[in-house]
């Protein structure tokens, strides 16, 4: 099977935008959509025309389950005003909306479309959080893995068990990637928690002395995190603060072909890496302390782009759990197996780190609508690499950037790489 | 059940769950180069062959993985568990190579720093229901 793989041409980022992210009654995935494509046109310099987009690719996991509303694409497209366009779905788990944009790229470098409009939306505060987990569930090999009790948060906390095992981490180690993921979200308007966790435990005390309650003796943040009763154990050794929350949200990037850029921008993003790659249920995988399909991903990406691991200045990746985050620093090359626990814990991947991981807060603080996801991780990117990142801004150039986005629990992962030329 | 109707079941999830309800844990083996499956496969990956047979496996093995959950899927949930009772589901490593999640018994999972990866473990099937309503679920218990 060969590996090396070019685009048919250049393909741009040239609008990115995304809708906030939260629990929004009243809001169904159409609506934020809506709000996503509002924001992408505030973001193209030279304005946008909508009616020279050509075609959507909709990252979507399960409106399905979550909506009762299956074949969203084509509303989608109806409500921002683009019919009678081709909408396509694109469903991978929680990697629908970095595999949507894999979609967009290849129908772009194909010599299809020049103009392509790539979506992601997830509507999933309708149902209740036990409803969320089953829903979420079938995204497992379900005659296989589900009757063993499995739930999503238990599969990631197996790896950990495997990990810890393996490497010595202890479940302390995983709280410095919360920490450090919500003091990021803390610096994101759109984030579905923008709050440190300092001031989430502070918010706790104050609430408790409101209500005449007893007064939680927490003193640091540690105190808390240690705590059942400000952080209880979902999935030992998983607690609730190592695990993305229950969001809606959507996100939307415009990409064209390089030569017609211009047209929008004189500041486009180019991408010019894509790996993706498939694998088994998590049992069927020789280890269990890495994400096999991540590393082909990454590699395909990262020799399409004709870069390597140190090239890259910042990286968003699939932090649905802490641990997938310590992993992903590790399976993208970042950092040697089992160091990554250790780079998080002395700040290498905080945002004026040596290699800044999720400065948007990530799934974790920013919120995990699952079909947006990997489309705001873009949208990230496009903004640090662009200097628009305000007060999350890293300070280091940065003319390389990566996004890493996992389904399930590794039987999908799609990596970009992208460029800043001016 | 003879031999006979043993191995002309279908290599799906419906032929292993009724090898399961017979406390039976198979393995589907590619008669072409040898390796064996569990979960069962119809088509061998490594060779890709379609001669595959069912054989029955040791059932023992080492654990390879494990949480503790405190909030389950409601079937779990009807089984009585919950966060006052949670339970541990795991990932065995069978002597043959194949790996299986399956629920994991005979530990405590209150104190979980006391369950050991590498532990051996052995087949265990886990009842719940009566009469058409019974399921059986695949377990391994610590040794
Ligand atoms: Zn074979």
């Amino acid at each position: 099977m060969p590996t090396s793989r070019k685009l048919g041409r250049g393909v741009a980022m040239v609008g990115a935008g995304m809708s906030r992210f939260g629990a929004f009654a009243g809001k169904n995935s159409r609506d934020l959509f809506v709000e996503a494509f509002k924001e992408i046109k505030k973001s193209v310099d030279k304005e946008l025309d909508p009616s020279l987009i050509e075609t959507l690719y909709i990252g979507n996991f399960s409106s399905d389950q979550f909506e009762h509303q299956a074949h969203i694409a084509p509303l989608l497209a109806d409500a921002v005003g683009l019919l009678p366009r081709p909408a396509t779905r694109v469903e991978d788990a929680c990697a629908s909306g970095g595999v949507a944009l894999r979609q967009g790229v290849m129908a772009i470098a194909s010599g299809l479309y020049d103009v392509v409009l790539v979506g992601g939306a997830e509507k999933m505060t309708a149902l209740n959080t036990a409803a969320v987990t089953e829903a979420l569930a079938t995204a497992a090999d379900v005659p296989y893995e589900i009757p063993a009790g499995f739930t999503f948060p238990g599969f990631y906390a197996a790896m950990a068990s495997a990990y810890m095992h393996r490497y010595g981490m202890k479940s302390k180690h995983l709280m410095n990637v919360a920490i450090k993921n919500h003091d990021n979200a803390a610096l994101n308007p759109n984030a579905q928690f923008g709050m440190t966790i300092q001031n989430w435990m502070e918010g706790r005390i104050a609430s408790a002395v409101k209500k005449g309650k007893p007064k939680p003796t927490w003193s640091t943040i540690w105190d808390f995190l240690h705590d059942e009763s400000g952080n209880p154990t979902v999935a030992w050794p998983l607690r609730l603060f190592d695990c993305s929350p229950i969001t809606d949200g959507a996100a939307a990037i415009l990409l064209v072909a390089e030569e017609r850029a211009h047209e929008f921008t004189d500041h486009p993003i180019h991408i010019i890496g894509s790996g993706q790659a498939s694998d088994s249920a998590l049992h069927g995988r020789p280890g269990l302390t890495t994400i096999p399909a991540a590393k082909i991903a990454a590699s395909q990406a990262y020799e399409m782009a004709g870069v390597t691991r140190d090239d890259i200045r910042i990286a968003e990746v699939h932090d649905c759990f802490t641990i997938a985050e310590v992993i992903a620093s590790e399976d993208l090359g970042f950092f040697a197996p089992g160091e990554g626990f250790k780079a998080a814990e002395d700040g290498m991947t905080a945002r004026n780190g040596a290699k800044p991981i999720n400065t948007s807060g990530g799934l974790k603080a920013k919120g995990h609508p699952v079909g947006a996801s990997g489309v705001a991780q873009a949208v990230e990117v496009w903004k640090q690499m662009r200097g628009q990142a305000e007060a999350r801004q890293v300070e280091m150039d940065i003319p390389l950037a990566l996004t890493h986005n996992v389904g399930a629990t590794g039987s999908t992962c799609v990596v970009h790489v992208y460029e800043r030329r001016n | 059940m003879s031999e006979e109707t043993t191995t002309v079941r279908p290599f799906t999830s419906a032929a292993f769950d009724q090898f399961i309800a017979e406390h039976k844990l198979m393995a589907s083996r590619c008669i072409k180069c040898g390796e064996s499956y569990v979960p069962p496969r119809a088509i061998c990956p490594k060779c890709h062959s379609e001669e595959m047979e069912w054989v029955e496996t040791s059932g023992k093995g080492k654990l390879a993985a494990f949480t503790v959950i405190y909030s389950g899927p409601t079937f779990m949930v009807e089984q009585g568990f919950d966060r006052k009772n949670p339970y541990v589901s795991g990932i065995v490593e069978l002597e043959e190579g194949a790996r299986m999640s399956a629920r994991i018994t005979g530990v405590d999972p209150t104190k979980p720093n006391e369950i050991k990866i590498d532990s051996p473990m052995t087949v265990d099937f886990v009842e719940f229901g009566e009469g058409d309503e019974k399921k059986t679920y695949l377990a391994f218990r610590m040794v």
